[in-house]
């Protein structure tokens, strides 16, 4: 067993991610001061203002990431499934042991301070999901350890949706699917999902009369093209059916859904009459900050709608309007490109890794970014539904930004480690 | 296995990257593309607020103040803010029902406002009920409170020459951009006339306001900020004495009385009658009081007699007849014509009164002999030097024309009416072509038929005469912003010369008027130590009574002031315009009036409510 023997920790680690971490926070930071600027606290590092603890966060974040730095890579794979196990315990406890806050049983309060275990969920699943997928007689074709992956994926996202209320927090986990989707998972499930996306969104908008009709031609199309044997006639039968069946059971899932997500689906397609002033107000507000910022921006701490507070949670979910005001499309596109360019980085990163754990984690941690990215962005220029969720890197708080570095800096440990023998 | 499955990064990353790719696209639409973004924002965040200047004082030609501004505060509604409205606490504080209340909501919504558009809620609070409210403002989300000035009129005098300030409304925004409805303006008098110089700039403040509606500092520290400029002072060439006399003489009669100083053109003094106090066309009551005065039928109070009432000059005209013979060679101070109680040749019309007979120039003005001036009338029309009617009356009409007769002065009294000299074609119109001539119009000699002249006219050919033949355009202001040289006022500095310019004619008739004063018409007016030159009329009209006419100036040598006085259906020139001309002009040149008597006699006397016709009716 022969080891490249490293001078100290820090030789092997990636520092161009870091400097993109480091990039994304502290532009993070500067927007959170715009956000709640408040001319009585014009000092950033105010306490007792949101940039303030923010500062705290950041500095905490930087104290995790070198703390993690520090570890063992071993320990990473060795406690994968514990860590997991005890995060999945905190999610379900929280709800019970903890305190509500603003209607929300997701907390645990430490005085001021507040700490959501779901957060923490997304890591511990991922290093989850990378012991258990990278165990070298598991083959995710099997359907039983299909089964198991999802369970990994799905306890978790159960238990924050229905223990904890918490939609956006909990359907981070179906992301996922990109990294199954790179170990092997059979593309007919990408598909199906993108499938069953695209018609509930026409199931909602076109009469669902022609829809059945169009998929009915649609199959008869294809049989003039196939081999009509038996088995591929089945297949078509039965792909057809899945889709009229997925298209009658939307408006079943639409009337189950609550009343507030119904909204913001409506919102999203623009059915009916969207009150501007009651449920389509945030995304209207949204779109006027993003649109009001023009080419190149009003200016930092120049933006009007986010200052004065017209958009609702401009700090957290809504950072990316500040971004979109004061900077425009110049930095609204830059804050995109360097999200992705980190999240493709990452991708290129767990490509490099010798050991399947090392990969799978890293292919875990561009799907997390990117999800976050896809909705919080989304949302905002009405292009995905209102999730709660925030803006890695840039939406303020301390559980979100702990959860994301440690998320990054594992995977950059496991990657300083990458010329390592297998594990 | 592991290979092929290290291709689906491709995939995965060019999902991410069309992802990303869409997230750029939707970005450039809304944010470089699409500019309606930008307009909600400026509409939510910001508050224009106008600023809106002061307007220009006016003062009088010794700076005696004739009007200034006070404030007065418009609360300005803007529906869309409105939210979480204590209606009944709101309803209290201004006074009015909920009714009322509704019924401006409601009109603060509809076109030409908008829910989004602050227009006004509450017009011109006084300041003690904006000091009330004020205070509690800040829990009416929606609402605030515009500053405006309104006009006062500390000497409530020459309300129809000043005119009165109103709103802007639709039609006025498309026409003049730079106002906006509801914006004041001058509507009449030398507040329309003067309104570009009078109301200076409109300033422009852009607040940031929050979601709550407090605000928040000025946008980009006023960098698009505008500051109003106000507006500029006017001095006008009125004599406020003057002018206060003349409406204290005027008061209960019809008519008027326009004073100019002939050397510069200054108007010294206009009054129309009866008139009204201009503070009533100001503040809250405005409208009702507006409605109130515009529908008086009988006395008319918003109608400038002075400058818009055209009346038959009557014998005044006699002396523009006796000018435009001896400038046509007919008539020589010399002349002699007959006199039979009227005009022999065409039976005894026009009437005349007893005079002696024949008689030459000075008398005939002295005494306004009908007969005389319709010989001389009949000379000018058949000169001989033309061979031709229509020659000779069309050289007749261009003299008229010359003097300012049937012709606006272009003055800068707002709303002046022409007048009236009828032309040839008129007249071919009426009688047919060449079936008329001298005698057909004989009354045109003594000023009476289809001529028509307004007081402010009328003054400036006495003007004309105490000048010899020459005038400035008659003007109400001397000064801009204490500059007498302002361009605006370049046109008033232009001579103009009558085509007659040879002044031993106008000598002859001021010989003749000065007759009208020692022993003709106006021989019982005297001003102690000042000659004057004089001409009474008495003006026959359709609607009742003969106005009573007269026109003067003084001194006779270097003059000071002329003067045209009409008093509707009042009779004799010399019995009531005469006394008041000579007690405006003994005002003015001597300071005070020694015939305390006679200035009792006219400010008491009400020709107003007396009937307008006379159970016999006298003639000259």
């Amino acid at each position: 067993m022969e080891r490249k023997v490293s001078s100290n920790i820090f030789s092997d680690v990636d520092w161009v991610t870091v400097l993109l971490y480091l990039l994304l926070i502290t532009m993070g930071w500067l927007n959170i001061y715009s956000a709640v600027y408040n001319e009585d606290h014009h000092v950033i590092t105010d306490m007792s203002q949101k940039y303030g603890k923010q500062l705290l966060w950041i500095g905490t974040s930087l104290l995790i990431a070198l703390i993690i730095l520090i570890i063992d890579e071993k320990f990473y794979t060795a406690f994968a499934y514990l860590i997991y196990g005890v995060f999945l315990l905190a999610c379900i406890a929280v709800p019970f042991l903890g305190r509500e806050v603003k209607g929300s049983r997701s907390w645990f309060r430490f005085g001021d301070f507040g700490i959501q275990p779901a957060e923490f969920m997304k890591f511990a699943a991922n290093l989850a999901i990378a012991k258990f997928l990278s165990n070298q007689f598991i083959k995710i074709s099997d359907y039983r350890n299909t089964i198991i992956t999802l369970l990994i994926i799905g306890v978790p996202l159960i238990v924050i949706k229905v223990l904890q209320d918490e939609t956006g927090l909990a359907i981070v986990f179906v992301t996922f699917i990109f990294t199954l989707y790179r170990e092997g998972l059979s593309v007919n499930y990408l598909l199906l999902g993108f499938t069953a996306i695209v018609l509930f969104v026409l199931a909602l908008m076109v009469n669902n009369i022609y829809l059945f009709v169009i998929i009915g031609s649609l199959c008869v199309v294809a049989t003039l093209f196939i081999k009509r044997n038996r088995k591929n006639l089945f297949v078509v039968a039965v792909v057809g059916l899945i889709a009229c069946s997925m298209v009658k059971g939307t408006s079943t899932v639409y009337e189950h859904m609550e009343e507030h997500q119904k909204v913001r689906i409506d919102v999203l397609l623009g059915r009916g009459t969207v009150n501007l002033k009651k449920e389509g107000y945030n995304v209207n507000q949204a779109k006027i900050a993003i649109g009001s910022g023009g080419f190149a921006g009003k200016g930092y701490l120049n933006g009007t709608q986010t200052k004065y507070d017209f958009v609702p949670e401009q700090d957290t979910d809504f950072i990316f309007c500040t971004v979109g005001e004061e900077w425009g499309f110049l930095g609204s596109s830059l804050v995109i490109i360097l999200e992705l360019v980190l999240i493709i980085k990452v991708i290129f990163m767990a490509e490099r890794q010798r050991s399947a754990f090392s990969r799978i984690y890293g292919y875990g941690v561009a799907s997390v970014l990117f999800f976050h990215l896809t909705i919080n962005v989304g949302m905002t220029i009405g292009l995905a539904p209102v999730i709660g969720i925030p803006l890695p890197f840039f939406s303020y708080g301390g559980s979100s930004l702990w959860s994301f570095t440690i998320l990054l800096f594992i995977f950059i440990k496991l990657d300083s480690h990458r010329l390592s023998i297998l594990r | 296995m592991n290979n092929t499955l290290s291709e689906r990064k491709y995939i995965i990353i060019g999902v991410f990257v069309l992802v990303g790719l869409a997230f750029i696209a939707r970005l450039f639409y809304i944010q470089v593309i699409d500019d309606s973004y930008k307009l909600d924002a400026r509409n939510q965040a910001f508050r224009y607020t106008t600023e809106f200047p002061v307007r220009g004082y006016i003062y009088d030609r010794k700076n005696k103040l004739l009007v200034y501004n006070e404030a007065a505060y418009d609360l300005m509604v803007t529906p869309k803010e409105v939210k979480e409205l204590d209606t009944a606490d709101f309803c209290k504080l201004l006074d009015i029902t909920k009714d009322d209340f509704l019924k401006k909501m409601k009109k603060a919504v509809q076109a030409p406002n908008s829910p989004r558009k602050p227009s006004i809620f509450e017009k011109q609070l006084s300041p003690q009920d904006y000091a009330a409210l004020q205070e509690r403002l800040y829990r009416f989300h929606g609402f605030f409170v515009q500053s405006r000035t309104l006009r006062k009129y500390p000497m409530k005098i020459a309300a129809n020459m000043l005119g009165y300030i109103g709103e802007a409304d639709k039609d006025m925004t498309e026409r003049d951009p730079y106002y906006n409805e509801g914006d004041y303006l001058g509507i009449s008098g030398v507040e329309k006339t003067y309104e570009k110089v009078l109301r200076g700039k409109k300033g422009m403040h852009i607040l940031m306001v929050d979601v709550n509606n407090s605000p928040k500092g000025s946008y980009m520290n006023g960098l698009y900020d505008t500051i109003a400029q106000p507006g500029k002072s006017l001095q006008s060439t009125l004599d406020a004495d003057l002018q206060l006399y003349g409406e204290q003489l005027m008061q209960n009669k019809v008519g008027s009385i326009v004073a100019i100083e002939p050397q510069t053109g200054e108007v010294l003094a206009l009054v129309t009658s009866p008139s009204y106090d201009p503070n009533l066309l100001v503040g809250r009551a405005r409208n009702k009081n507006f409605s109130k005065l515009y529908l008086d039928t009988i006395r008319v109070p918003l109608f400038n007699r002075a400058t818009m009432a055209s009346y038959p000059p009557g014998s005044t005209f006699k002396l523009v007849e006796s000018l435009i013979g001896q400038q046509e060679g007919v008539l020589t101070p010399e002349t002699k014509y007959p006199c039979s109680a009227g005009y022999a040749p065409l039976g005894g019309h026009p009437k005349c009164e007893v005079h002696p007979s024949p008689l030459a120039l000075y008398d005939a003005i002295g005494y306004s002999c009908n007969s005389y001036f319709s010989y001389v009338f009949k000379s000018i029309i058949e000169n001989k030097k033309y061979h031709d009617t229509y020659k000779a009356f069309e050289a007749w009409r261009n003299i008229a024309l010359s003097f300012n007769i049937g012709r606006k002065t272009n003055s800068d009294l707002a709303n002046e009416l022409r007048g009236n000299i009828p032309s040839i074609k008129y007249y071919d119109k009426v009688f047919g072509k060449g079936a008329w001539k001298a005698s057909t119009v004989i009354s045109l000699g003594i000023g009476q038929a289809e001529m028509g002249i307004t007081p402010l006219q009328n003054a400036n050919v006495a003007t004309i005469i105490a000048n010899k033949g020459w005038y400035y355009t008659p003007h109400i202001v001397k000064a801009i912003n204490d500059n007498p040289n302002d361009t605006t006022l370049n046109r008033f500095k232009v001579k103009h010369n009558t085509a007659i310019t040879d002044p031993t004619i106008y000598d002859n008739v001021i010989e003749g008027m000065s007759h009208v004063t020692e022993s003709g018409t106006a021989h019982l007016l005297k001003i102690e130590g000042v000659e004057y030159c004089a001409k009474t009329g008495t003006a026959e009209n359709p609607h009742g009574r003969d106005h009573s006419v007269f026109v003067a100036f003084a001194p006779k040598n270097n003059p000071k002031i002329a003067i045209a006085v009409l008093v509707e259906n009042a009779g004799w020139g010399a019995s009531w315009a005469g006394p008041i001309a000579t007690l405006m002009m003994e005002k003015y040149l001597n300071g005070k009036v020694v015939r305390k008597d006679l200035e009792k006699t006219m400010m008491d006397a009400n020709l107003i409510d007396q009937p307008k016709w006379e159970p016999k009716k006298k003639k000259k």
